[in-house]
């Protein structure tokens, strides 16, 4: 800047580049967090250019271009499955299934959580008792078996597959929403923005939320593996959209072929070591911002 | 005031021989303190406020359970007579046979009823009263949930107290490494594999476990038959296990490391006791109560991971009975279970939350 007072905007985004910079430096010390940070891309670099190596026709039932059960060869790499279809561009193309659903229930989780964390740590009083108690009794569901139960009477698609997980997955984002909204509307420029009259909406928008966004940020990187790994249970369990491919589904028609007792290894192993790898590196990335995100979980865990 | 109290017991411990001082949770000694004569009255007020929450959580999964399975979009009555010539005054009686051909509110007061005297109805695939069905499965799986939540809790405290104690080097990454990568394994692969590896047998390997089911027909006696089913259980005890077992490392890890910084530790240090009675007196009973108490309300999520291991394993249990009534779907089967499963976690979350003061008295006050 030349001027002898920078204007404010260049202040505000020299603070921001500091932040960025502290940020990234703090996220880059954590090893275990870079790695998962990579395996991630690499993941959703696969799922966004499948279509363009792998032709959507010879993953039909009808359109294996192998023959059935053909053991790993410079043509199949993974070995094909009992339609001859490639098992390891099926499982490349799970890839977009797995973590569409995994974004999405994780997306419909928390913004769930976010709201009624929110929601319930500003207002208080006996609202904010209501929406805990239906929280704690969420919590406290075994939620693989609210989702099957959901997944099961509802219709067989992804939809529904995400509502189910999201529905399921939200009472630990409002519990930890809440905690810190709670910690944050104690603070002194609440109390500043109330004074000047800004209501409950504004002060929830423009105070609370950016300031309860780190947490719900980490929280969000460890439901989506939670969200993958419910994904592919459902999808094993039968409960998937019988029509499209993913990780969970792969597994469930190599049990039903009978892959297992016969020892067909390439047809489950690849799709197990996918969703193994995408949930752990999504695990790795949460701690791995909770860590930068609050000092005091450094060790924790 | 944690500080505090944890300081004054093992300020008594250390007057006392180190034989006897070792500071037990229950053992602290409680003072009269200021507030005897109300100390009944909280106790109950604590007591009936957690039955009550027990109460109305039990309520709302009578209702879920209810109102879910209603809104169910196939008809019953078609999917148990799906592939045989029916006429429709026959399907009119199976659904007067079921009930299902009343009011909304009547079918939902004789569900309740039903519920209160163990009448779940007659289950559609298998046709017998689905509280039989209940009673044969259920002691499978309490014996595989049971045996596979001790190993596994066994398993994740000591290495959780390992991890923390030596915490930073290279043999606490590497368990906590193995541990959230098994936790992030979903259990039905690990156990598909494991069959492959270790029962179907893989090139020279031979099969060393059954594949499936709990038992061998043929097996008699009772010695020979309790050693075929624990031949049987070691897979998907195992797997159980390796997916279940990181959390409670992670926590009793966690709960070391916070009970490593307190005051009292510095003092039983400096009074002279060894590394390992320290950590073992000291340490390990204070950092146990959030594990134990974590580990009742984890149960859900082992419940969970029983249907999977169940369904894998083909054992024959509440898990894999369930998985049979979701494809049917067994509308009266599947309602049962769900009520049992979330009943279940509540009960035991109720027992968690009256036996944690008793273990600790830092909470009593």
């Amino acid at each position: 800047m030349s001027a002898p007072t920078p204007s404010r905007r260049a202040l505000v985004w020299a603070r921001r580049r500091a932040a960025w910079g502290e940020f990234a430096r703090i996220y880059a010390s954590n090893r275990a967090g870079l790695f998962g940070l990579a395996a991630l891309l690499a993941a959703a670099l696969v799922a966004l250019c499948a279509p363009l190596f792998i032709d959507p026709a010879e993953l039909d039932v009808t359109g294996g271009p192998g023959g059935r059960f053909e053991a790993p060869s410079a043509d199949y790499w993974l070995g094909t499955d009992a339609f001859g279809r490639s098992v390891l561009d099926m499982v490349l193309w799970g890839a977009r299934i797995s973590l569409t659903v995994g974004f999405l229930a994780a997306f419909v989780s928390v913004a769930l959580g976010t709201v009624i964390g929110i929601v319930a740590g500003h207002f208080g009083g006996w609202a904010s008792d209501v929406l805990m108690r239906v929280t704690d009794w969420f919590l406290v569901l075994p939620s693989l078996v609210v989702a099957i139960a959901l997944a099961a009477v509802m219709e067989r698609s992804t939809l529904t597959i995400i509502v189910a997980i999201g529905v399921t997955a939200w009472p630990a984002t409002a519990r930890v929403v809440r905690a810190q909204t709670l910690s944050v509307e104690a603070r002194p420029f609440i109390e500043r923005a109330r004074a000047l009259g800004g209501g409950h909406l504004h002060v929830m928008k423009r105070h609370v939320l950016p300031n309860v966004m780190p947490v719900v940020l980490a929280q969000t990187t460890l439901l989506v593996a939670e969200a993958i790994v419910m994904e592919s249970t459902l999808s094993f369990l039968g409960l998937g959209d019988p029509s499209t491919i993913s990780w969970g589904g792969i597994l469930q028609d190599a049990r039903n072929a009978g892959a297992i007792s016969s020892g067909i290894w390439w047809y489950m192993i690849p799709p197990g070591l996918a969703i193994a790898l995408v949930a752990l590196s999504f695990t790795l990335c949460g701690r791995a911002l909770e860590g930068v995100f609050n000092p005091r979980l450094r060790e924790r865990r | 005031m944690k500080k505090g109290s944890a300081l004054t017991r093992s300020a008594t411990s250390g007057a006392a021989p180190p034989e006897q001082g070792a500071p037990g949770p229950g053992a602290a000694p409680e003072g009269p303190g200021p507030t005897g004569p109300s100390r009944a009255v909280r106790v109950l007020r604590y007591l009936g406020g957690r039955l009550f929450t027990a109460a109305v959580s039990l309520a709302a999964v009578l209702v879920t359970s209810f109102f879910l399975f209603r809104i169910l979009p196939g008809d019953p009555v078609r999917a148990m007579t799906e592939g045989r010539e029916v006429t429709v005054e026959q399907m009119e009686e199976l659904r007067r046979q079921f009930g299902l051909d009343r009011p909304l509110w009547q079918q939902f007061a004789d569900y309740c009823l039903g519920v209160l005297r163990f009448d779940f109805g007659t289950s559609y695939q298998y046709r017998v009263p689905v509280a039989e069905l209940i009673a044969e499965r259920i002691g499978p799986t309490v014996l595989l949930a049971g045996t596979g939540t001790v190993v596994a809790a066994l398993i994740g405290l000591v290495l959780g107290t390992r991890a923390a104690w030596r915490r930073g080097s290279a043999g606490d990454r590497i368990t906590t490494a193995v541990a959230l990568t098994l936790w992030s394994v979903p259990s039905f692969w690990l156990g598909l594999l494991l069959i492959v590896v270790l029962a179907s047998g893989v090139g020279w390997l031979p099969g060393l476990f059954p594949t499936s089911g709990m038992a061998t027909p043929g097996v008699e006696g009772a010695f020979d038959s309790a050693l075929d089913v624990a031949h049987h259980m070691v897979l998907p005890v195992a797997t159980m296990v390796a997916v279940v077992y990181a959390q409670y490392l992670l926590i009793m890890r966690s709960s070391v490391l916070d009970e490593m910084g307190a005051d009292y530790l510095t003092t039983a240090r400096a009074k002279g006791l060894r590394d390992a009675l320290v950590l073992r007196r000291h340490a390990v009973p204070n950092a146990l109560l959030p594990t134990v108490t974590l580990i009742f309300l984890n149960l859900g999520r082992v419940l969970g991971g029983v249907i999977l291991i169940e369904t894998v394993f083909a054992w024959p249990g509440l898990g894999s009975l369930f998985y049979s009534g979701l494809r049917v779907p067994d509308l009266p089967l599947v309602q049962a279970l769900f009520v049992l499963f979330a009943s279940a976690v509540i009960v035991m979350n109720l027992l968690a939350d009256l036996v944690y003061p008793l273990l600790d008295p830092r909470v009593r006050t």
